[in-house]
């Protein structure tokens, strides 16, 4: 027999330890929302709108509520509290009212005995409608004779910045291009559709279980909708399966018709989207257009940047104030450029609405400048790598907003750009990729970019964390944060840190999935966040609970507590390196004196802020930098673009583990690459989704998945746990135009309109200007 | 619109088991509501992701697309049945140990089909791998870590 060996790790931060979830999903035990149930539980039907515009002139509920094992049936006037989903403003109702907005929003719900029983009962609520023109898409919705959805002349929401003076700019300029570009709408199709489950208690209290990112975000909701006090909810994360920013606002919607229905029934309700229904009416990332002028010196250095922004918003404002207003910020690029004018709008149309989805708006302008710049690298006879590094910011240089990019942000952008090239073998590609004959071409493109890590000023309130740590007197450890795990690795992140904060082995640690009433309201997860914020609150306990500890061992050793260091799983004077006491030794100690080895900590990020007439300010902590780069074959017969190779570098700031970070760049990558290549929402002239399954809405397989390798840079970020940054939404966000430069470096030809499919890519390549 | 109910017998995991429910019920309905086996995972219902993925007489099929009468005397075999927490297989193995989990719902289906292309080729190129998870999809992974699991399980089961 093999003796275990005592786990003395050297460090924990950094190793690429296994998952903490890993066994209970590898075996199925974890315990996602549709595997929990409960006594006398019910099952939930929802009736929504067939129309993407209608009046509602009756709802009658009484044939539904005279089926036999039918316990509720809920429209609007079924709501004990608010009627109202608040997300930045009040307008989007959890039941549609006197009108319904879009195709698919909630007009009734059921709670049955079975789904099938609530299916069939949905079928017998009648409604009657008045059907009303709808505004249809983007540029729809801005024609004069457009109906009304809501807003400003249906905009939602306006940004802008102004820095410098762009006409100067371009006065200035030796050349000047302008472009427009369009993107599509984009699903998540996380591979659990969102559920909810609702517990009525006995004191009229309500717990929420359910598949989501932002826990607390639920906990308005139901307390909202039900019109209870919020120590009388909690909510309860289940097992996530996937969540991209799918599961950022929407959860509170089904949670909300869950929880109505379970206070009217008096039972625990579970509701469980069907695939089909997920697909129409929750949240996506928005389509956008956006138009950009460009000028240059012969150089190639930037002059200045005209830009104006449109995102198709959807029926109500829910994120979409926020998702433009990171849109605007990031619209510039990584670029030193002295004058920028950008102007940005969301507009209401009667369409789903949309919301977040990792890059939360940026995506759809990295598309943008990055096929600027390649455009402009073209035209001025330059490589698209000379431009870039000519152009990139470096420490000390001010971003579009006018922030100053200091070292102890940590600045690794143009390492970025030198590895991605190097490790893909740019320039030797480039040079055998030029005068290509044939039917099938090959070609490389790259894309570089920043992105705000953290909510930025547009969340300045929210942007803090809360999380709890306690030891048990047989040492095990167990921690509560209020962010949430969807997949990302975020509990094993976490644990990793607690670990090595408080010197004692990965194996003692274990973590709760959130919960509400363990850990104060500590924001969403969302904005690759949870890492600095979740793991500083966590840093904050640690110190506490050591405090602890560490009188411990001082009145048993006679050592001062300020000398004492924790390690390895043990408390080392850190004067002459000896061991003191084992971690287990300590927290005998401890608890045999009484001490409190229970903590809360807090983290606030630092101030950020936002000047609303210009567009200036320090609107972000850190920044992460990327550069990606893309290898393609197109087949000039059918426009078939083949993604063959993807070279991601990011600077992260710190890798806390290095396989789930590889993880997130390369499952990223796969979701960038669907977004540029094959992924397309169609709806017929009626707002009526077409694409309601994973057939009609493709998205990659393994199949179509290249070979990605991921580069980690590390340029530490001081506030950052161990310089750690955040790295859940870049991974997406620049493979699109890098495929599409690379498509351009095959073909000789723009891709203006993504997705790249071959159709589009044919009608370019046959000279079809599109745009 | 309900349907009448059938007695079906079958061996699953092993042991002899016998239902009795709706005809029109799926073997994916049957296992997660009235066995209480809730490792097999339903994405989208129709055949279109794998995340329901089992094992009949040793095939890979969706489960979701089975009507329990189809499956009267057959073998099948669920994630709960291939191993634990204590003892996970190889496979299962591979999958934790390579980073192939992320979310971990499309797990259970990648590593039943896995399981069902090891049994038949213990060898597999990367070629082969490709085309028998190409009914899987993976929304969080980008593939390359389950690729890569597969092949290292494919040394650990020889
Ligand atoms: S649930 Fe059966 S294939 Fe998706
Ligand atoms: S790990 Fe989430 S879908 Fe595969």
């Amino acid at each position: 027999m093999i003796e275990r060996q005592v786990s003395v790790v050297m460090s924990i931060v950094g190793e690429r330890v296994v998952r903490v979830d890993a066994a209970e999903k590898a075996t199925g035990r974890a315990k996602f929302i549709d595997d929990m149930k409960f006594p006398g539980m019910l099952h939930a039907s929802v009736l929504r709108s067939p129309y993407a515009h209608a009046k509602i002139l009756s709802i009658d509920k009484s044939e539904a509520e005279a089926v036999p094992g039918v316990y509720a049936v809920c429209t609007h006037e079924d709501v004990p509290g608010k009627n109202r989903h608040h997300v930045v403003t009040d307008d989007q109702p959890f039941f549609a009212e006197d009108v319904a907005r879009h195709y698919g929003e909630a007009i009734a719900a059921v709670a049955a005995e079975t789904r099938e029983l609530a299916e069939y009962a949905v079928t017998k609520i009648k409604v009657e409608y008045e059907e009303l023109p709808a505004a249809l898409g983007l540029e729809n919705a801005l024609l004069d004779e457009a109906p009304y959805v809501g807003g400003e002349e249906n905009i939602f929401r306006r940004y802008k910045i102004r820095k410098g003076d762009v006409d100067k700019g371009f006065d200035e300029s030796d050349i000047v291009i302008e472009h427009k570009f369009v993107t599509p709408y984009q699903e998540h199709a996380y591979l659990e559709t969102n559920g909810a489950l609702a517990v009525p208690g006995s004191v009229g209290d309500m717990t929420v279980y359910g598949t989501m990112q932002c826990p607390f975000y639920v906990l308005h909701a139901v307390s909202d909708v039900l019109g209870l006090p919020q120590n009388m909810v909690r909510i309860i994360q289940a097992a996530t399966g996937g969540g991209f920013g799918g599961k950022e606002d929407v959860p509170s919607l089904v949670a909300a018709i869950a929880a109505v229905l379970a206070c009217k029934a008096g039972r625990p309700v579970k509701y469980i989207l069907s695939r089909e229904e997920d697909l129409i009416c929750m949240s996506k990332r928005h389509p956008a257009i956006v138009r950009i002028k460009m000028g240059a010196k012969k150089t190639g250095e930037l002059t200045a940047i005209e830009a104006d922004y449109k995102v198709n918003a959807g029926a109500y404002v829910t994120l979409s104030t926020i998702v433009l207003w990171r849109g605007t910020v990031h619209v510039a690029g990584p670029y030193r450029c002295p004058n920028v004018k950008v102007d940005a709008a969301a507009v209401a149309t009667n369409m789903v609405p949309c919301g977040a989805y990792r890059g939360f708006g940026t995506p759809q302008v990295i598309f943008a400048h990055e096929s600027m710049m390649d455009e402009l690298a073209f035209r001025l006879g330059m490589d698209p790598l000379e431009i870039r590094k000519i152009n990139a910011l470096c420490v000390g240089d001010e971003t579009s907003t006018g922030q100053v990019i200091t070292e102890e942000m940590g600045m690794g952008l143009m390492e970025t750009i030198e590895r991605a090239s190097e490790e893909s073998g740019w320039a030797e590609k480039r040079k055998k990729y030029s005068n290509q004959e044939g039917e099938t071409r090959k070609g490389i493109g790259m894309s570089t970019f920043l992105y705000g890590v953290g909510l930025g000023a547009g969340g300045n309130y929210m942007a803090r964390a809360g999380a709890h740590i306690q030891v048990y007197d047989d040492a095990s450890v167990l921690l509560a944060v209020g962010t949430a795990e969807m997949g990302q690795g975020m509990k094993t992140v976490l644990s990793q840190i607690a670990a090595e904060e408080l010197g004692c082995p990965l194996e003692n640690v274990s973590i709760i999935m959130t919960d509400t009433s363990h850990v104060p309201d500590s924001g969403p997860t969302v904005a690759s966040r949870s890492t600095v914020v979740s793991g500083n609150a966590l840093r904050d306990a640690a110190m506490k609970i050591k405090a602890g500890l560490y009188a411990a061992v001082s009145k048993k050793k006679g050592v001062p507590p300020e000398v004492m260091e924790s390690r390895d799983g043990a408390i080392y004077n850190r004067e002459n390196g000896k061991m003191l006491m084992t971690f287990g030794e300590a927290v005998n100690a401890a608890t045999g004196t009484r001490k409190h080895l229970a903590a809360q900590g807090w983290y606030i990020s630092p101030n950020t802020d936002f000047n609303e007439e210009d567009g200036h300010g320090n609107i972000y902590f850190t920044y992460t930098w990327v550069t990606q780069v893309a290898e393609v074959e197109v087949d000039m017969r059918t426009g078939q673009v083949t993604v063959e190779h993807l070279t991601c570098a990011h600077d992260i700031g710190r890798a806390i583990n290095p396989t789930l970070m590889e993880g997130q760049i390369q499952g990223g990558s796969s979701q960038g690459m669907g977004y540029g290549t094959m992924e397309e929402i169609l709806y017929d002239k009626k707002g009526r989704m077409l694409t309601t399954s994973l057939s009609t809405y493709m998205i990659p397989t393994i199949q179509d998945m290249p070979d990605v390798t991921p580069i980690i840079v590390e340029h530490p970020y001081k506030e950052g746990p161990y310089g750690a940054k955040g790295v859940g939404e870049t991974p997406l966000m620049g493979i699109a135009p890098a495929v599409t430069n690379a498509i351009r470096s095959a073909t000789g030809v723009p891709i203006r309109e993504i997705p790249a499919k071959p159709e589009r890519v044919l009608k370019s390549l046959e000279g079809e200007e599109i745009l | 619109m309900l349907s009448e109910k059938v007695k079906v017998s079958f061996i699953l995991n092993g042991s002899p088991v016998e239902v009795e429910v709706p005809s029109h019920h799926t073997l994916l309905e049957v296992l997660r509501e009235r066995l209480n086996l809730t490792g097999t995972k339903e994405g989208c219902g129709k055949g279109e992701c794998g995340a329901c993925t089992v094992l009949m007489n040793g095939e890979p099929v969706c489960s979701c697309m089975l009507m329990i009468t189809q499956v009267e005397g057959a073998e099948i075999l669920t994630i709960e049945g291939l191993g634990d927490l204590e003892n996970p297989h190889p496979i299962q193995r591979a999958f934790m140990e390579n980073g192939a989990i992320q979310c971990g719902f499309c797990t259970p289906g990648f590593i039943m089909t896995a399981y069902a292309l090891l049994m038949k080729n213990p060898n597999p190129d990367r070629k082969q791998i490709k085309e028998a998870l190409s009914g899987n999809i993976c929304r969080c992974t980008g593939y390359m870590k389950i690729e890569e699991a597969v092949m290292n399980a494919a040394r650990e089961v020889k």
